[in-house]
């Protein structure tokens, strides 16, 4: 293998004592991703290698007509032009349904949609010849919308359709749909009759993107044996594989995909990209074949955050009891599956957030249109429903005259509690304290007697005003506001899912210390496994130099980096793996070193410390490295959480999660009324975390999510062109994300109650924050200025002429 | 693709004269995201880095009684930051809003101008400040356009082909100026639309500068016109009391009157009128709050309205 810059074991050294679970290690790739040193997919470098393009569709539904690829094929320089009548084997792929064709047949159903790869020996050459090939659309009128979905006359977007949903659904173009009921018919109508109050609203969620920096990239190099090696930046390199082979027309085996430097995932690398076109190209040229998206290419290369229609109704007594709570969420789903079904059951299990109801009637669904396909997105179904049912907490707590926080307290969960799915929440559910910690922070200090000294010719910081250095005021127009809001996120894979983890663990001597290698496919998007794998193998054995392999497909499946679960998941087959090896170990000095002292044959507790075997008190007894003698010990194994059961497909009800994470959040914000300007001034957040297996990255967690869901709140939107499903503004440019001008400080208060059942009682962390920050910041512009803000992002003119003196 | 570098500015004009489709590069920050999306593909670049001079300021016309700074086209935003918000306060304040640190180091007003895109931050405040670009060909030497009549439609300016800006002449305040511009985050991001406005006592004049809400950037005249006359009126420029309330709201509605906006995927024409008329409302009493307090000591001002009052 000639690739340079190609991933390389990640050596660790530091003091296992001190360097353990529970530490704030720094990350190994810390410094050289900030000096740029770090080697990201796009770096991947191949002699002989050809640039792989990827033809667009300019129409989000059209038919094809004819592709001509003459003149395409006739430029210097270009080494292959394939189109869906060139794939070798499957022609279709997906996460939950292969519903998504490699390449467009006949016809064309989103606005990007690939419809040719090109290869050529410069990605320019390869660009132009794109724009040679002619392909004759017949454009047709898209599908929207439920309304342009479901009506009478709705154009099905994959007619014929079969799948393991498609005969529950009720509307060939609904990809899924899951009602969760709680409470029978008399007992339904008997709380709506009860309740003194009840809030009723629609809400609107646009379409978020993950904007992660490093674009879609890879490098496929084909083998001698007939088989591909792909160096790739994704979230789960093993359902790539299995995605990949039968498009491939491959045995898995042939199929070997390595892990290479990602630049942010949140969702958007669970779908595969430039994998399948980047393998066929070079199969097909018998090169090396690297693909990089540009940024532009970026907005259509990879699944969005469903935007999404919310309904809900709330009754509660006059004293503030929830009795009932109703909601319907409509997400869209776009022109394909993705992970859209999974998105409708988090979205239809968790619709109505954490708080205690007794009487619920939810339901989720996806839909099928001509949108861009939308899917797993940090928060995944999550975020829309928090958005929606914090909103109406706000609202009920100002018709009963009651206070924000207090009404969300009184009706929270806690452990014991029962989920509407009826699963019983059976770990620590601290909402209710949750809220209190972020209530009880002092609040940021306002300016001496106001911003309107300010406007009276005080010398101010714009920055610290909302339009920052745009200088748009001088403290006119501007009033403060606090806002609260909590979520409910699942923690891994739900509903019936077997969501396992594989490690294997190396212990040998080398040089006459332990040295211990850590080899599994987890995909290292930014999250910090590296970090915490680390550490957990010098807790369990007591090493401190610790490897991490680069991962790859040469080992067993590490699922997925999403859903919060590579700490609980991989971390857990780390830990799992590495105590079999202590296992191992002991039982070797048993055999080997009894004679020495007694404590081997005691049937005491022996504990690795600090590279040597010590009874429980901390006796040493033997040098780890006397113990383990020549011979290495490596185990591989799996870790797989306890079992989940899917939810029943008309009332929802089922233990679906296999655990459940909260974090709460306060926000205060300055806004320029006039103008409709945001400032957020501070942004604070409570999180239970169980146990931070490395603090410093644990807060960083809660950073990254707040400001992704302040992000949602204020200005990040995909706008699609509500006539013809077109993106427009797909660029940094016009799809704005949060500068540090926007991002306020962020107190982080973290609580660590252990969940019994999760390795050292870990809860997953990276998505809660992005829940709760939302519809905490629209809660403290909904006090600013009054007004109701039923979606987002917020836009200066919903706010801008509105407010009242 | 060829790529010409002159040393000099005389070789730059002359490159430019023999070969009119070469496009010039300055900071880039335009040009290349332009030609890295492959949305323009020029046939010859002229790379104008070399030229040294392009990235000086210096004060002028001194003895004419109308000092001004000679801002050479490639000066960039950061340096008139830095070194100009003294003389041309609207201009350091809208340099300042452009971008980021590493943009603001590289891109400079001639590239503002080359491209002459509405959203562009420089223009409202050359326009408030009655700027005069100085265009330079080989053949015809040097033209002073007065920045009144320098854009000429979407993204299009005044320059023949063989044309190069050598650098833009603005006058040194003379009153208070300010420049203010609504984007939907707060910093690094493109106008949604923008107001600059300059007291220009000496002359008894005010003059204006809309961006991102016309087709290009436009002055606000009959606002300017009805501003003046209210101040010389009531005698304001030398009384410098308070402005009539009336007076600062017709004057915003004249601003919003004045743009054309759309709407677009940055924000809708209503709510750029809108925005307009509070930001004109706003920067105006900035503006004459300042006057008022004296603070334009370093303008040589009030004299020359005096005396044509
Ligand atoms: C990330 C980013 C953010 C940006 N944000 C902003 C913003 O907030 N506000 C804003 O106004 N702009 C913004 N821009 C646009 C750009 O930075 C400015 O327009 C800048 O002023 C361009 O200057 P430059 O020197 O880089 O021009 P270049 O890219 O070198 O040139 C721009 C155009 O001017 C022509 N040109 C350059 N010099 C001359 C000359 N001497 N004579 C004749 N023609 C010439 C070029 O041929 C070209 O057509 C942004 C750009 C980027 C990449």
């Amino acid at each position: 293998m000639t690739a340079t810059r190609c991933p390389e074991p990640t050596p660790t050294h530091a003091a296992a004592s001190s360097a353990g679970i529970g530490a704030s290690t720094l990350r190994p790739d810390g410094i050289l991703k900030v000096t740029g040193e770090f080697a990201y997919s796009s770096d991947l470098w191949h002699e002989d290698m050809l640039w792989g393009h990827t033809l667009r569709s300019p129409h989000a539904h059209a038919e094809i007509r004819g592709i001509d690829v003459t003149e395409a094929v006739r430029m210097p320089g270009v080494h292959a032009v394939l189109t869906h009548d060139d794939l070798p084997a499957a022609t279709h792929y997906g996460l939950e349904f292969a519903d998504q064709p490699v390449l467009a047949k006949d016809r064309v159903r989103f606005h990007g949609e690939p419809v040719a790869f090109v290869a050529a020996d410069h990605p320019e050459t390869a660009r132009r010849a794109a724009a040679k090939i002619k392909v004759a659309y017949a454009p047709l009128p898209p599908v929207t919308d439920e309304a342009s979905a479901t009506g009478p006359d709705a154009v099905l977007i994959h007619p014929g359709r079969h799948d393991h949903r498609s005969d529950a659904v009720p509307h060939p173009n609904i990809v899924h749909h899951q009602p969760v009921i709680r409470g029978d018919d008399g007992a339904w109508a008997a709380a709506k009759a009860r309740a003194d109050v009840v809030v009723a609203a629609d809400y609107e969620v646009g379409m978020q993107d993950q904007a992660f920096l490093g674009p879609e990239s890879g490098l496929a190099v084909p083998a001698e044996d007939g088989g591909i090696d792909l160096y790739i930046a994704t979230q789960w390199l093993h359902v790539d594989r299995q995605q990949l082979a039968p498009v491939l027309g491959l045995p898995e085996e042939k199929v070997r995909l390595t892990l290479s430097g990602v630049g942010g995932a949140f969702g958007a690398r669970e779908d595969m990209s430039m994998q399948a076109p980047a393998c066929l190209l070079a199969m097909h040229t018998g090169r090396p074949v690297k693909m990089v998206y540009n940024r532009y290419e970026s907005f259509f290369g990879h699944v969005h955050r469903h935007p999404a229609k919310l309904h809900y109704e709330h009754g509660a007594t006059k004293d503030g009891e929830i009795l009932y709570v109703e909601y319907r969420i409509v997400l869209d789903g776009g022109a394909y599956a993705s992970s859209s079904a999974s998105v409708v059951g988090n979205a239809a299990s968790l619709g109505a957030g954490p708080y205690d109801i007794p009487h619920v009637r939810g339901e989720a669904l996806a839909l099928y249109t001509n949108n861009p396909p939308c899917g797993a997105m940090r928060g995944f179904g999550a975020v829309q429903a928090c958005f929606a049912y914090e909103a109406q907490l706000d609202k009920l707590a100002a018709k009963l005259g009651m206070d924000r926080v207090e009404l969300r307290r009184r009706n929270a969960v806690g452990e014991g509690s029962l989920m509407p799915t009826g699963q019983e929440i059976d770990q620590p559910a601290p909402v209710a304290e949750l809220l209190r910690r972020v209530k009880a922070l002092p609040l940021p200090p306002e300016r001496d007697g106001g911003w309107g000294r300010a406007a009276a010719g005080e010398d101010v910081d714009v920055r610290s005003l909302p339009g920052g250095l745009s200088n748009t005021s001088h403290g006119e127009g501007i009033r403060r506001g606090v806002g609260y809001a909590v979520g409910i996120k699942n923690v891994g894979y739900s509903e019936g899912f077997d969501d396992y983890s594989t490690a294997k663990v190396r212990l040998e001597a080398v040089a006459g210390e332990p040295v211990v290698l850590v080899h599994t496919a987890m995909a290292e998007v930014g999250q910090g496994g590296v970090t915490v794998h680390a550490q957990i193998a010098r807790t369990e054995l007591g090493v401190d130099r610790v490897t991490i392999h680069p991962a790859d497909t040469q080992v067993g499946s590490a699922g997925s980096t999403s859903a919060c679960r590579q700490t609980y998941m991989t971390g857990g087959a780390v830990k799992h793996t590495c105590e079999l090896v202590r296992e191992e170990l002991l039982r070797r000095g048993r055999e080997r070193l009894a004679h020495r002292h007694p404590a081997w044959l005691a049937g005491v507790e022996l504990v690795l410390e600090s590279g040597k075997v010590c009874t429980h008190d901390g006796e040493p007894i033997a040098d780890l490295v006397e113990v383990l003698g020549e011979e290495p010990i490596e185990i591989e194994a799996e870790f797989h959480h306890r079992p989940t059961e899917p939810f029943h497909p008309r009332t929802g009800q089922g233990a679906g999660h296999v655990q459940y994470s909260f974090c709460a959040h306060r926000a205060v914000v300055e806004v320029d009324t006039d103008l409709g300007l945001v400032k957020v001034v501070e942004l604070a957040a409570a999180q239970d975390v169980g146990k931070a297996l490395n603090p410093l990255s644990v807060v960083g967690q809660i950073h990254g999510g707040s400001t992704q869901g302040l992000g949602l709140a204020l200005m990040e939107e995909i706008q699609v062109s509500a006539d013809g499903a077109l993106i427009r503004n797909p660029s940094f440019t016009d799809y704005l994300i949060p500068t540090i001008l926007d991002t306020p400080p962020m107190p982080v208060d973290i609580l660590e109650l252990a969940d019994g059942n999760a390795p050292y009682g870990l809860r997953g962390v990276g998505e809660a924050p992005t829940l709760s920050s939302t519809p905490a910041v629209m809660s403290a512009i909904r006090d600013a200025t009054g007004l109701a803000l039923d979606r987002v992002p917020l836009r200066p003119e919903h706010i801008a002429g509105h407010v009242s003196g | 693709m060829d790529f010409l570098r002159p040393a000099t500015w005389d070789e730059a004009l002359a490159a430019k004269a023999g070969r009119p489709d070469a496009v010039p590069l300055s900071g880039g920050t335009d040009i290349m995201v332009e030609i890295n999306f492959d949305h323009r593909r020029p046939d010859a670049l002229l790379d104008l880095n070399r030229i040294a001079d392009l990235r000086e300021h210096t004060r002028e016309g001194d003895g004419s009684g109308a000092p001004y700074i000679r801002v050479g086209a490639a000066v960039p935003y950061s340096t008139i930051v830095e070194h100009l918000h003294g003389p041309l306060p609207a201009l350091a304040l809208a340099s300042h809003t452009v971008a980021s640190p590493q943009i603001r180091n590289r891109g400079g007003v001639g590239g503002n101008l080359g491209t002459a895109s509405p959203a562009g931050d420089a223009h409202p405040a050359l326009l408030a400040a009655d700027a005069v670009v100085e265009a330079e060909s080989a053949e015809r030497g040097v033209r002073l356009v007065p920045i009144d009549d320098f854009y000429t439609g979407v993204k299009r300016n005044c320059l023949a082909p063989d044309e190069l800006i050598r650098a833009v002449r603005v006058p040194v305040a003379d009153g208070p100026q300010q420049f203010s511009k609504v984007g939907t985050r707060n910093a690094m991001v493109i106008a949604v639309c923008a107001f600059s406005v300059a007291l220009h006592p000496r002359s008894g004049r005010v003059r204006t500068g809309i961006g991102s809400a016309a087709p290009t950037p436009v002055r606000a005249r009959a606002a300017e016109d009805f501003l003046a006359g209210v101040l010389a009126e009531e005698r304001a420029w030398q009384r410098r009391g308070a402005l009539p309330p009336s007076a600062v709201r017709e004057f915003a509605d004249l601003v919003s009157g004045a743009a054309s906006p759309i709407d677009d995927v940055r924000g809708t024409g209503d709510y750029r009128r809108h925005a307009l008329r509070v930001m004109a409302r706003r920067t105006l009493a900035w503006v004459w709050d300042e006057y008022r307090d004296g603070h334009g000591d370093g303008y040589e001002d009030g004299e020359g309205a005096g005396a044509c009052a």
